[in-house]
């Protein structure tokens, strides 16, 4: 599969939903909407001239200059075409949640319970969203911008069963 | 031994004529310096690694730099039978709980090597998931510096340690 078939076939399909297109470090990417975020991954997934069946990675980035402030990317691969695409997807800070991948891919649970560990970005309809890297009494999302380099968290003690 | 358990003078023996060839073959000494000696002597430490210094510390203990020679080769695996825990690389937040756990589970007395930069004070990672020192949660007592450390430095570390439970404190040593 050439570089850019990817994103022509979901032009056709959900143009609306897509803020931007391109391509960058040798892959296909584009902007989604997050209302979309399920539909856009499932056609990726079962385009039988896609078939992007593996959910790499679900991560996020924050610019704390832009508006909307986050943006959640996925990196999914095709094991058939040996092809990779990425899946960016603005968030707002005020109401920062996407609707969570779990019906498609049963991996995305930890993924995205890290992405809420580590940034504070909810994941509607996710049946267990805890942190998972860090401990339950830890305060704040240690990979925003704004959280204080030298900020101390409240040491917890050995646990009295 | 050293000169923490004499010899009796020789002339401490009596002038018996069926003891003309008698050797000393008695040593005298105190209770308490009896027992620090027996400790310093059988330092078992418990087999806790955290990081890369936990790989200096492995090498310590095998063949090539043998900390065995000092009593403190057999690394037990539960705190029940520990005297000795080296905390050897970084401690997060997360494994400080169990850090003061596995202290806590050691019987007394006991003792506390902190090996490398980051049991020390937090190292390169003044960051928001490391514990910036473990003397935060448990008393250490010997802090080896380094990233991570020689073996010797640790061996250095742990013959300081005996010095220590020998009661040879507050004076230069080195």
């Amino acid at each position: 599969m050439e570089l850019g078939v990817t994103l022509r076939k979901l032009k056709e399909k959900f143009g609306d939903w897509l803020f931007d297109v391109g391509q960058a470090f040798g892959d296909d990417f584009f902007v989604a909407h997050k209302d979309k975020v399920v539909e856009i991954s499932r056609f990726l997934r079962d385009d039988p001239d896609l078939r992007y069946n593996f959910l790499i990675d679900i991560t996020a980035v924050d610019y704390p200059q832009r508006r909307p402030r986050f943006e959640v990317v996925y990196h999914f691969f095709s094991l058939p075409f040996k092809q990779r695409v990425r899946m960016k997807v603005p968030v707002e800070e005020n109401h920062a949640e996407v609707p969570t991948l779990i019906s498609l891919w049963e991996g995305a649970n930890w993924f995205e319970r890290e992405v809420w560990d580590m940034f504070g970005i909810r994941f509607s309809g996710h049946p267990d969203l805890r942190r998972i890297l860090l401990y339950e009494s830890f305060e704040g999302h240690p990979l925003r911008k704004d959280y204080p380099v030298n900020k101390r968290q409240p040491l917890v003690g050995p646990k009295i069963s | 031994m050293g000169n923490d358990l004499q010899l009796a003078p020789a002339w401490s023996l009596p002038e018996v004529p069926e003891m003309k060839d008698a050797k000393p073959n008695f040593i005298t000494t105190t209770v308490d310096q009896l027992f620090r000696w027996a400790r310093k002597s059988s330092l078992w430490p418990m087999t806790f690694g955290l990081a890369c210094c936990a790989i200096e510390m492995m090498a310590t203990g095998a063949s090539r730099f043998d900390m065995d020679r000092f009593g403190a080769g057999i690394f037990r695996p539960s705190p029940r039978q520990s005297d000795l825990i080296i905390i050897a690389g970084t401690v997060t937040l997360k494994m400080a709980p169990v850090v003061k756990r596995v202290y806590d589970q050691m019987p007394d007395p006991k003792w506390v090597i902190s090996m490398g930069a980051c049991s020390n004070c937090g190292g390169p990672f003044n960051s928001y998931s490391v514990l910036q020192g473990v003397d935060k949660v448990i008393p250490v007592d010997v802090y080896i510096p380094g990233c991570p450390p020689r073996p010797e430095a640790l061996l250095y570390g742990l013959m300081r340690l005996q010095d220590k439970i020998m009661g040879k404190t507050g004076k230069k040593v080195a």
